[in-house]
């Protein structure tokens, strides 16, 4: 960059405004001034003042295109981009099971430091006779003996903690996060949550969530590109009070004259130059008078240049030589010509125009380009006044060819109409309503032409607005209210948003697993409505409740009560209630547990008009109340990323509208159809894994420290360990801990189609059952029964020490904490196994690998005398252990009691008050598939012989699992379930 | 190569592959990855940055950040783990490590450079003809539409890289989850159910076999005879009572019993404690094991623990510790009363009651040819010894670490009331009994004192069974369990049949 073409950049300095707070976002944006490099002498020259505003701002993370450099100065860096502001603002999500996981681990604190403090005390009223505290045998040390009796008492105390402290299992955590790490992975790989059009595939973002997926009670959901495609298609338009339908890219009249089918609208903006008009006759209902024709097709041909010039549509660089000249054929979609828009509706709109004729070709920085019938015409883009969401509405003041000046407005038709003076008001009234119950998406153009006097003062004002250093948004919405006024108007388009497909069925789906969907959109009420019966939110049926167009805050209330009584006379019938945007903040200001009342009981709720806040608010509104919900958020835009949010659960649909959902969200998913399996089968199944993971690891480490707790009994309170420190480390490290991360990642406690095809189901898991102070006793008591049954197993075993061995030799403390400590590894495994449903190889290979390891790991270890070892405690303990006959029938004996009590409990559960998945469990028995075969490659019809053989095989490492199938896979209709194509064989590849 | 490849997939491919280059998707990613599983969660951002709408500075696109995935450990372990069959096949050298793929069968030579890119390709166009064949404009398919020379880089590098594809619709699939048993979470499964009609048969056989073992035990264990001498001499009437004041020594006290039936086979000796806590924390701990292995240096400065039983009169002891120092020092000797005017000796064996491995890798006497006197030169003996570790026993194979008394006493017992063997009686012949039925007297040399912590001694004679010493507990709980089991087998039975009807039209109302 030579220094001749840079530009120079000044920021001037804060301190001659009265910005105290210098640090402000929009106050330092005020006082960039950016210069040219000619001009840079003069720079107190205030012509060469530029508004800068948020439109000249580039975020971090922005690419550039259509262009090859531009010059800018860097105004925010690090931690003050607006990335990382609005990564601080995110909250911690933290799921039920967290929570209730956290009430647990208290309890167990409170468990720990009783046994501590019981421990201890016992110690001292032991140890107050001396022949227990210092017997002759065994001498205290000096040190010992003088040290003070607090200090012993504490000391006493926490190593009293320190022996009983795994009963907190530290690694519960790490697998926790394991689990919910790798199997967030399997929402990402899953097929049919994948997008074949779109090649969007289910994506994660967070993994702290997934087991949230399981205990949603509400769903919240955007309309747009949520339940709908978002897939903009221009349908109908009402021009100066006539409307058209689009039929093939052609406007046909809705007029009293049907049958005028040849009236091709399309032809309709070239005459202007009058030399065509023979062509339009037929097409207009009204009048022939050559006046009146003029009229209307300067309107029409307005309207089309107000619908392809005011939007803020970008063209994508292509070659557009591809739109030759000659005829322009409406048919010929332009295809070359890619618009990208900020939102679909204007997409939509600027493509229909260009199909109509009036062809947007692009815009450079201040001219616009339209191509009517071929004709290019260069608009001279004045200003642009954005869309905001408080005007709902925007419009761009051009300048045409001729000269003239015009303000072109689009908008809600709610923004437009009160600022209309003239057009056919009414009748565009009557037609954007009857537009909105057909579905679809209404805005209205209007137009004002402005005389140079008006222009000069509107670009005076606009100017000063826009370079105000202070309440510069006020007096831009000023400015902007006194610039568009006066309009006549010119139209109403209609937009159609198709439904997704299976809305209805993911909806009804919802409803029958107990979940409340509530719709909120920003779309008006009538739209909404249609909308919601349409994709089944609301039934024809169902008894319909408004809270709309409330002005008071007694109207409200009063309303609502109404409303109240309405239900409680009438609860047969189902109720739907539709609230819209004011009169909710009205509700929501004074009467929440009224509405709140209403809501609960109304079965389907439909907010239209909804600012995204006030989205978010509703959320939370329910959130907080008394039930504590679960809630779920679906949303595809930036408007939905509040509610995204603030919900529980944020799901963002990948769609159109830019990626912010997307990216706040918890999850991704491409449609909303998915939310069923992502719901019913994802949420369900990792519910129940990280259930039983929780539970089963406290279980697992009462089982495993009470022995020990016990064994205090019997030797004085002196924090003897009963098992050797190996043990006590790798306990949880390698002896217990495969399994049930295996059994997190892969139980499928019921066949994933049984869960999506029977959403009832998913009431079995609500309000987080598994994890309920009923189970958490059941698993809590099982584990402390357990080890009461290792350890008075292994002590009336060897009572009075009485010898085990065939040859009368003797055991000692550290043999009798090997034979607990056995028995408790094999039966905390085969609990585990029972627990399991869903037998793959792998858990066979985990479970029996860890009982085998610890096997083999403890001959390893008693086998030799560890030179780097102080003590030589375990020497041939375990196997003296294992050669004894008794040891051997006392560990089956202790192993099959235990798991006797959990099996009786099971099987009597089941009997007497089966819970629905149970049932379902039982009637879709997959018995095919043998405990053998589960252990190898499968295939139905195969032998046990042959499986084996495939096992051995795939212990090679040679079985291909690919020709396993379970039921639905055979029929897999894609190819792709055999990769042999991807090899280079040619053979392979013309096979498929 | 190019047409080739075009033509084998031409109604396979999907035809929006080539837009792809429309849209340059900046920065790559996946490259600095070398799995590329790592994809989901590294790229998250990039794959957003291209998802957004290709306006012209991206103005729109909320620069929001994508909430990373909290990770609990170092990423790549764990995801070359799960995700082996993402490798493209052309790259991993390594095999996967799940096996969910044929396509190792076939060994697939390395390939140059370029075929490696085209296979990357069609590796990501699953076959899908009808999906995308009414589309497919078969000519013209590579490079038709003009396209800058970055585009076209990119291009390249997401091919080699299979990083995620650019907007919507914009390249190839290469976004499609594989279609593998575990991604698809359908590895072949056996799914047991614990319903009343698996479980019953299982009960019904647990209590058929535990009954007859708890039987087979139980029997076992009453053939063993067992005789239990106490001799602390609590009881005044006691002849050792006399040995309780600690005055008397050495005191020798005599007690007689009477065998009501002949013991047969081996008969083992034990003395037995009580109330001794062998098992106490600070007991356990005050031993050297690397001084019985016969460490030198560990002879002469024994290790910490064996305080306060460490050092005496400036000398280290050997063997250290209470444990050594508590030894059990009372000798007992069993006389036959027999029909004869004079009782007879019975020979107790001093050798075999300790564990061999203890006796001989556990327990080492100090290394040295010289006598045992000499090796442990520079130690004393335990404070509560009369005499030194060298001169436990006359055999010099049972004498100092490895005298088989002193290793029996070294294994500490689980629970204060425990047995320790302390000698044999060989079996003589099979035509005699080894005890005969008859009139015995012990012959004790009372030395060790339990009267200060409430403990009692006794005496055990006791044969043995291949299952050890005389307990009835195993056959009993074994038969209990059994007949629980049965028991509970019959209730669900009969529970069972009940509802079996009864539930079978519940079912039918769901």
């Amino acid at each position: 960059m030579s220094p001749a073409r840079s530009r120079f950049v000044q920021i001037h300095g804060t301190d001659d405004n009265n910005s105290k707070n210098g640090r402000n976002c929009k106050l330092f944006l005020l006082v960039l001034y950016l210069l040219n490099g000619e001009k840079f002498k003069h720079q107190e020259d205030p012509c060469s003042k530029k508004p800068l505003g948020p439109e000249s701002l580039l975020l971090r993370g922005a690419r550039l295109k259509n262009t090859k450099e531009i010059f800018g100065v860097a105004v925010y860096t690090g931690m003050e981009t607006k990335m990382a502001l609005n990564y601080k603002s995110k909250s911690q999500k933290r799921s039920a099971v967290e929570k209730s996981m956290n009430t647990f681990l208290i309890i167990y604190l409170i468990i720990l430091i009783a046994e501590a403090i019981i421990s201890t005390i016992l110690k001292y009223t032991w140890q107050a006779e001396e022949k227990w505290d210092e017997p002759w045998y065994n001498q205290k040390t000096e040190h010992q003996r003088n040290s003070s009796k607090i200090l012993r008492f504490i000391s006493d105390f926490l190593a009293f903690l320190v022996l009983y402290n795994f009963i907190i299992p530290i690694s519960l955590y790490v697998t926790v996060e394991m689990q919910k790490f790798l199997g967030s992975f399997f929402i990402g790989w899953d097929l049919d949550l994948y997008h074949e059009e779109s090649d969007q595939k289910a994506q994660v973002n967070t993994s702290d969530l997934n087991e949230e997926l399981g205990q949603v009670e509400y769903v919240f959901t955007d309309k747009t590109g949520t339940l709908t495609e978002n897939e903009m298609q221009f349908r109908e338009c009402s021009i100066n009070g006539i409307k058209y339908q689009e039929i093939n890219g052609r406007l046909v009249s809705e007029g009293p004259s049907p049958d005028s089918s040849e009236g091709n609208l399309s032809y309709l903006s070239s005459l202007p130059h009058l030399n065509n008009l023979s062509h339009f006759t037929t097409s207009s209902s009204f009048g022939s008078s050559p006046e009146n024709e003029t009229e209307l097709i300067k309107k029409h041909d307005l309207f089309f240049k107000a619908v392809s010039l005011c939007h803020t549509v970008q063209i994508s660089s292509v070659q557009t030589d591809g739109i030759g000249d000659g005829p322009w054929q409406s048919n010929l979609a332009p295809s070359q010509l890619e618009y990208y828009a900020s939102s679909p509706d204007e997409k939509a709109l600027v493509e229909a125009a260009a199909r109509i004729g009036v062809v947007f070709i692009g815009s450079s920085e201040e001219t616009v380009e339209v191509k009517t019938l071929g004709k290019l015409e260069r608009y001279k883009l004045l200003h642009v006044l954005e869309f905001d969401s408080d005007r709902r509405r925007m419009s761009v003041i051009v300048q045409a060819p001729s000269g003239e000046k015009f303000l072109f407005a689009k908008g809600a038709e709610s923004s437009i109409l009160p600022k209309c003076i003239g057009g056919e008001i009414e009748k565009t009234r009557i037609h954007v309503d009857e537009f909105a119950l057909k579905g679809l998406r209404t805005l209205c153009m209007a137009y004002r032409q402005l005389t140079s006097k008006e222009y000069e003062e509107i670009d005076r004002r606009l100017f000063e607005a826009r370079t105000a250093l202070q309440q510069r948004e006020e007096k831009l919405a000023h400015v902007f209210q006194f610039i568009e006024k006066d309009l006549i108007l010119l139209g109403a388009t209609a937009v159609e948003d198709r439904l997704q497909d299976k809305v209805r069925e993911t909806i009804e789906a919802l409803r029958m697993a107990g979940i409340k969907v509530w719709v909120l959109t920003g779309d008006k009420h009538e739209t909404a409505v249609s909308v919601s019966l349409s994709c089944g939110h609301f039934h024809r049926t169902m008894n319909i409740l408004e809270l709309t167009n409330q002005k008071s805050d007694s109207d409200c209330a009063e309303q609502l009560r109404q409303l109240a009584r309405r239900i409680k006379e009438d609860h047969v019938i189902q109720h739907g209630l539709v609230v819209d945007g004011t009169s909710l903040s009205l509700a929501l200001r004074e009467h929440e547990k009224l509405f709140m009342d209403v809501c609960r009981n109304c079965s389907a709720v439909l907010c239209c008009r909804m600012a995204p806040l006030q989205k978010a608010k509703v959320i939370r509104l329910i959130k907080v109340s008394p039930e504590k919900p679960i809630t779920l958020a679906v949303g595809d835009g930036a408007n939905d990323v509040s509610m995204i949010q603030e919900a529980h659960v944020g799901i963002g649909i990948m769609g159109k509208e830019g990626r912010q959902a997307a990216r706040n969200s918890d999850y991704a998913i491409a449609r909303f159809k998915f939310l069923s399996k992502l719901l019913f089968v994802h949420g369900h199944f990792y519910y129940i894994r990280i259930a039983t993971l929780v539970q089963y690891f406290f279980y697992k480490n009462v089982c495993f420290i009470t022995p020990q707790f016990l064994y205090q009994f019997y030797c004085l309170f002196s924090q003897q360990t009963l098992y050797d420190s190996v043990y006590l480390t790798l306990y949880n490290i390698c002896f217990t801990s495969l399994p049930i991360l295996t059994y997190s990642l892969l139980e499928q406690h019921i066949d994933p189609h049984v869960l999506q095809n029977k959403p009832t189901l998913y009431r079995d898991i609500s309000k987080n059952r598994q994890l309920s102070i009923k189970t958490f006793l059941y698993w809590t008591i099982l584990g402390f029964s357990h080890a009461f049954i290792f350890f008075f197993g292994s002590y009336f075993l060897m009572e009075k020490d009485i010898s085990l061995l065939g040859n009368g030799q003797m055991f000692g403390n550290w043999t009798f904490g090997t034979l607990v400590f056995t028995v408790m590894v094999i039966t905390v495994t085969v609990k585990m196994a029972l627990e399991t449903h869903f037998w793959t190889w792998v858990n066979h290979l985990v479970t029996w690998g860890s009982i085998i390891f610890y096997f083999v790991f403890s001959l390893f270890y008693g086998g030799i005398l560890w030179p780097f070892l102080s003590s030589q405690n375990m020497y041939f303990v375990f196997i003296q252990l294992l050669s004894s006959g008794s040891a051997w029938f006392a560990i089956i004996l202790m192993v099959v009691t235990c798991l006797f009590l959990d099996i009786v409990k099971k099987v009597f559960d089941r009997l007497l008050h089966p819970t629905n998945t149970e049932k379902a469990q039982l009637a879709e028995t997959n018995s095919s598939i043998k405990c053998l075969d589960s252990m190898c490659c499968f295939s139905e019809g195969e032998t046990v012989c042959a499986s084996v053989g495939r096992m051995l095989e795939r212990v090679i490492g040679r079985c291909s699992p690919t020709h396993v199938s379970r039921l639905w896979s055979a029929s897999d209709p894609f190819c792709s379930n055999d990769r042999s194509i991807l090899t280079l064989s040619t053979m392979e590849s013309s096979t498929c | 190569m190019t047409t080739r490849a075009a033509r084998r997939c031409a109604p396979t491919e999907d035809p929006r592959a080539e837009e792809a280059p429309l849209r340059p998707h900046g920065r790559a990613c996946a490259n600095v990855t070398s799995g590329s599983g790592l994809r989901p969660s590294l790229c998250r951002h990039r794959a957003d940055d291209q998802g957004a709408s290709a306006s012209f500075l991206s103005l729109y696109r909320g620069p929001f950040p994508s909430p990373s995935i909290l990770l609990p450990f170092p990423l790549p372990w764990s995801l070359v783990l799960l995700s082996p069959s993402s490798l493209p096949p052309s790259r991993g050298p390594s095999p996967p490590l799940l096996p969910v793929r044929g396509r190792r069968r076939k060994g697939v030579p390395p390939l140059p450079p370029l075929r490696r890119r085209r296979r990357r390709r069609r590796l990501r166009v699953p076959c899908q003809g009808q999906l995308a064949g009414s589309l497919g404009r078969p000519p013209a398919r590579h490079g038709a539409a003009p396209r800058g020379s970055m585009a076209m880089n990119y291009n390249a590098k997401d091919e080699v890289d299979g990083g995620p594809p650019g907007a919507p619709g914009g390249a190839a699939k290469n976004r499609r989850p594989d279609n593998t048993a575990f991604k698809q979470q359908r590895l072949p499964a056996w799914q047991p159910i614990l319903t009343a009609g698996t479980v019953l048969p299982t009960f019904f056989i647990i209590g058929l076999i535990f009954i007859p073992i708890g039987i087979g035990i139980f029997v076992t264990s009453n053939n063993i005879r067992e005789i239990e001498i106490d001799y602390t001499g609590i009881d005044p009437s006691s002849p050792c009572n006399k040995c309780l004041s600690p005055n008397v020594t050495p005191c020798v006290c005599i007690i007689n019993f009477t065998l009501e039936q002949s013991f047969e086979g081996n008969v083992f000796m034990y003395y037995g404690l009580s109330n001794f806590y062998q098992n106490h924390r600070r007991y356990v701990k005050s031993r050297d094991d690397s001084q019985l292995n016969g460490d030198s240096s560990a002879l002469l400065n024994p290790s910490k623990e064996c305080e306060p039983y460490r050092r005496n009169e400036d000398k280290p002891i050997a063997p250290c510790g209470a444990i050594a120092n508590s030894m059990f020092n009372d000798t007992l000797e069993l006389f036959l009363v027999g029909n004869a005017s004079y009782p007879t000796l019975i020979p107790l064996k001093k050798k075999g009651i300790a564990w061999w491995t203890d006796k001989n890798v556990k327990f080492r006497n100090p290394p040295g040819g010289e006598p045992l006197a000499e090796r442990f030169k520079g130690t004393t003996k335990p404070v509560n010894w009369v005499n030194p570790v060298y001169m436990l026993d006359p055999d010099s194979d049972n004498n100092g670490f490895i005298n088989e008394d002193f290793i029996v006493w070294m294994r500490t017992a689980a629970l204060p009331t425990f047995r320790k063997l302390y000698r044999l009686i060989e079996r003589k012949s099979d035509l005699h009994p080894t005890l005969p039925a008859g009139q015995y007297y012990l012959n004790i040399t009372y030395n060790y004192p339990v009267h200060s912590f409430d403990g009692r001694k006794r005496m055990i004679l006791s044969t043995i069974s291949w299952m050890g010493g005389k307990n009835p507990f195993l056959g009993i709980a074994y038969i209990a369990v059994g007949s629980i089991s049965f028991l509970l087998g019959v209730v669900l039975l009969v529970i069972n049949h009940k509802y079996r009807n009864s539930s079978n039209t519940a079912d039918i109302t769901i």
